[in-house]
């Protein structure tokens, strides 16, 4: 393999003043964690405001890419060829002899940009750039110079060693995870809770999640589901602690006290309570749903507002203007949806009424909660308390 | 306490048959298609397996061919005959509620240029007789017909069928899928006419992945899977010794004290049934006496989620089936109620109970009384 070494981009966090070093240490620990997924031996390090990936012997070239894609915080990632620095002649035989592996049709126009970070070698930048540039000239006639718009950027820096490089391969952006704080996200099962969670995550949040379980009206395998989609986020966003909560009873008694066609939102709003009091417990500070406005009854601008009602922690909804189909091609993109479309039932949907309401009165789901408010508050402290919680990770 | 009602979709594997297949894989692990001892010793597992269901079919040994199970069993039955004899014509016969294993194959040959004829079935999923003796063409080559259906336990009248096809041609070829079958009753292929015979292990106390297909000796079967030409060419393949030897051992357990198993499985079978009948908005699928198979009960309940009820029966430690548990994977509607024409509140809401010989008297008391105290809790939190 040509490139032994990656140049990783990170454009947003460089401009982070002085929590700068915080950004670039947890890029450096998300890279290390992302590369167990990829044959071979990496170290990953930070010098002068770049930071470098670069493998031990063999490695795989591909997994290595995907695995890096997958990092939030990176904007790029170039494949870097390093030479050891044996004066100017060697250089530009070997900035050829990349050329000619890189871009074997060599017609392209170009731009040289040297950078000579280690100040003892004999040429300054600018000198680099028109002597190299006037090498590739010679050795590729149809390549043509473009300082403006050239098709392509041949980068050459001149540290210890010397790295030449020209691809960027886009990367998911965003920051690294665990330097934006935590959020407890409500995974369904369904398709939109797991992107959106992702979608969280991607802007360095760190996630937990929790999950209503109803046996037996869900299924362990639904359970399963569950924890299997929480594991394929977590290849992005690093384990995901799950709390199982057990919702059976609560279900039930409001199934008992409420008129049937409010039960969805009744459920929803203790599903909210529960949700921010582990929030609470876990130290996270935010809450993370999949709504999407107007996609079923509970989601409309009413029913938000009603579930909203119970909550004192901001509620992140990503794809809240998002139509299903900008959902589903998300999920594919991270590979949950397949996951996601197995069919069991959610504890959403068991007792769904056949017409619930749509426009729900706050005031009126406050007085119907009224009369469950007595009973349920320890209904509630011991669904909290007795919860499962599984640590979900990639495998 | 573990309560295991659901030996239709598969059984617990038998000591003997454990111990068997472990010496298969310990000390003789030879290739039994190699020529040293090592070889032979593995052979000889095969031979005596073969030999087993030979005399147990009252049939010849080189009439049985091993498979991976069931599922293959009827894949080279059903596209094994229908090519090998599409010069004769290019018709088959099955019925609508076959397994998915026969169906799919049919839906596959119709694709490929056969034509199927699905026969109804009665109420009880009995075959149309008088529909499939009309049905019967100058180009029919095959009927495929099962023996136990597996979902409600109806007994086709395989021997009447086989008149009806060999008295109007003796040349259609008669297929009979007895994967719930073997081990419940005593079937002899050439007494009753039929040509070719599927079983799986798996379902008598057998390791999964293990099967067999009864060719009649003369019935021309072109292999599905080509290879190094083992079993005759017409399954090619290293054999699966430690499934064979295993399926070997179930088969001959299953028909030892054959006559008080059975009496025994029909006994829990009556005492499960008398006590469904007392529970209120139950409804059982096809017969209940005799006639039908001694280890299946289909049970309709009304007003429940035959889903829910699974999974609050597994809560109490009783594992049963929704429907066929190879398919249930998917939320599938069963094939055999929809062709007895189950009333439609009963699509959603059936189980299957099956029995095996490990199934006691307590299992299924203790079953009842879970279902009774269920259906209270169940009935009253349903879907508005």
């Amino acid at each position: 393999m040509l490139f032994k070494a990656f140049l990783i981009k990170y454009g947003e966090i460089g401009i982070k003043g002085r929590n700068r070093y915080l950004f670039e240490d947890a890029l450096v620990r998300q890279i290390q964690f992302a590369l167990r997924e990829a044959e071979g031996k990496f170290t990953v390090s930070k010098e002068q405001g770049r930071i470098y990936v670069e493998a031990e012997g063999e490695y795989d070239y591909e997994e290595t890419i995907t695995a890096l894609k997958r990092v939030f915080g990176i904007v790029g990632i170039c494949p870097v060829v390093q030479i050891e620095d044996r004066g100017f002649e060697d250089l530009a035989e070997q900035v050829i002899a990349y050329i000619k592996q890189v871009y074997p049709d060599s017609q392209q126009t170009f731009k040289v940009h040297a950078r000579r970070a280690r100040k003892n070698f004999p040429m300054d930048s600018m000198t680099i750039n028109s002597e190299i540039g006037a090498r590739i000239l010679d050795a590729f006639p149809k390549m043509r110079v473009d300082v403006h718009h050239p098709q392509i950027n041949i980068f050459i820096e001149v540290r210890k060693k010397i790295h030449i490089y020209s691809q960027i391969i886009s990367g998911s952006g965003g920051m690294p995870v665990g330097t934006n704080g935590k959020a407890m996200l409500l995974l369904s099962g369904g398709i939109d809770s797991p992107v959106a969670g992702w979608m969280i995550a991607k802007r360095g949040v760190q996630i937990e999640a929790v999950y209503f379980h109803a046996p037996p009206y869900t299924s362990e395998r639904a359970k399963q589901k569950v924890i299997d989609l929480a594991s394929l986020v977590a290849k992005y966003a690093g384990p995901i602690k799950l709390h199982i909560i057990n919702f059976t009873d609560i279900q039930l008694y409001i199934y008992d006290q409420c008129p049937h066609e409010e039960l969805t939102i009744i459920m929803r709003r203790y599903m909210m309570r529960i949700a921010e009091q582990i929030a609470r417990e876990s130290g996270a500070l935010g809450l993370i749903t999949g709504e999407s406005i107007g996609q079923v009854a509970s989601q409309t601008m009413q029913s938000l507002y009603a579930t909203n009602e119970v909550c004192t922690m901001p509620v992140f909804r990503p794809v809240i203007g998002f139509d299903k189909l900008e959902i589903i091609d998300l999920a594919l993109k991270i590979n949950t949806y397949e996951t996601s479309i197995q069919p069991f039932e959610d504890c959403c949907t068991i007792f769904v009424a056949k017409h619930p309401v749509t426009k729900p009165s706050l005031k009126v789901i406050q007085k119907s909660e009224e009369k469950l408010k007595e009973k349920m508050e320890e209904m509630v402290e011991r669904a909290v308390s007795d919860r499962e919680i599984v640590v979900c990770k990639y495998t | 306490m573990d309560v295991y009602l659901d030996n239709s979709a598969t059984t617990k594997v038998l000591d003997s048959v454990k111990d068997l297949m472990v010496e298969t894989f310990v000390s003789d692990y030879g290739n039994p298609s190699s020529m040293h001892q090592k070889g032979m010793d593995a052979e000889n597992y095969i031979k005596d397996a073969r030999n087993i269901i030979a005399k147990l079919l009252k049939a010849e040994e080189k009439e049985i061919i091993f498979t991976s199970g069931g599922t293959e069993s009827n894949n080279l039955a059903l596209i094994g005959a229908a090519l090998a004899n599409q010069r004769a014509g290019k018709h088959l016969i099955t019925s609508c509620i076959e397994h998915p294993s026969v169906r799919n194959v049919m839906k596959y040959l119709e694709e490929n240029g056969f034509c199927v004829t699905y026969l109804s079935v009665d109420k009880n999923g009995m075959v149309d007789l008088k529909m499939l003796t009309e049905a019967i063409r100058e180009d029919t080559i095959l009927v495929s017909i099962m023996y136990v259906n597996n979902e409600i336990g109806t007994v086709e009248p395989i021997e009447e069928i086989a008149n009806r096809i060999k008295q109007k041609n003796p040349k259609i070829l008669f297929h009979v899928d007895a994967i719930q079958a073997f081990g419940k009753y005593r079937i002899y292929p050439k007494r009753i006419g039929i040509d070719l015979l599927s079983v799986s292990g798996h379902k008598i106390h057998g390791p999964k992945g293990s099967g067999f297909l009864y060719i009649r000796s003369g019935v021309k079967i072109r292999p599905i899977l080509l290879g190094g030409g083992q079993q005759k060419g017409i399954r090619s393949g290293t054999e699966n010794v430690a499934a064979i030897a295993g399926l070997g051992q179930a088969a001959k357990e299953a028909y030892q004290n054959f006559e008080q198993k059975i009496e025994r499985l029909y006994q829990l079978k009556e005492r499960f049934v008398k006590g469904i009948e007392k529970i209120e908005g139950t409804y059982i699928h096809g017969f209940s006496e005799r006639c039908s198979a001694p280890h299946i009960v289909s049970v309709g309940f009304l007003g429940v989620r035959s889903e829910v009820l699974l999974h609050a029966l597994e809560e109490k430690g009783i594992f049963v089936s929704a429907g066929s548990a190879c398919s249930s994977n998917k939320t599938a509607e069963s094939i055999t109620l929809k062709g007895i024409k189950a009333a439609k509140e009963y699509l959603d809401s059936t189980l299957r109970f099956s029995f095996s010989v490990f199934t006691t008297e307590e299992e299924i008391d203790y079953c009842l009384s879970v279902l009774q105290e269920l259906l209270v809790v169940l009935r009253r939190y349903a879907r508005k």
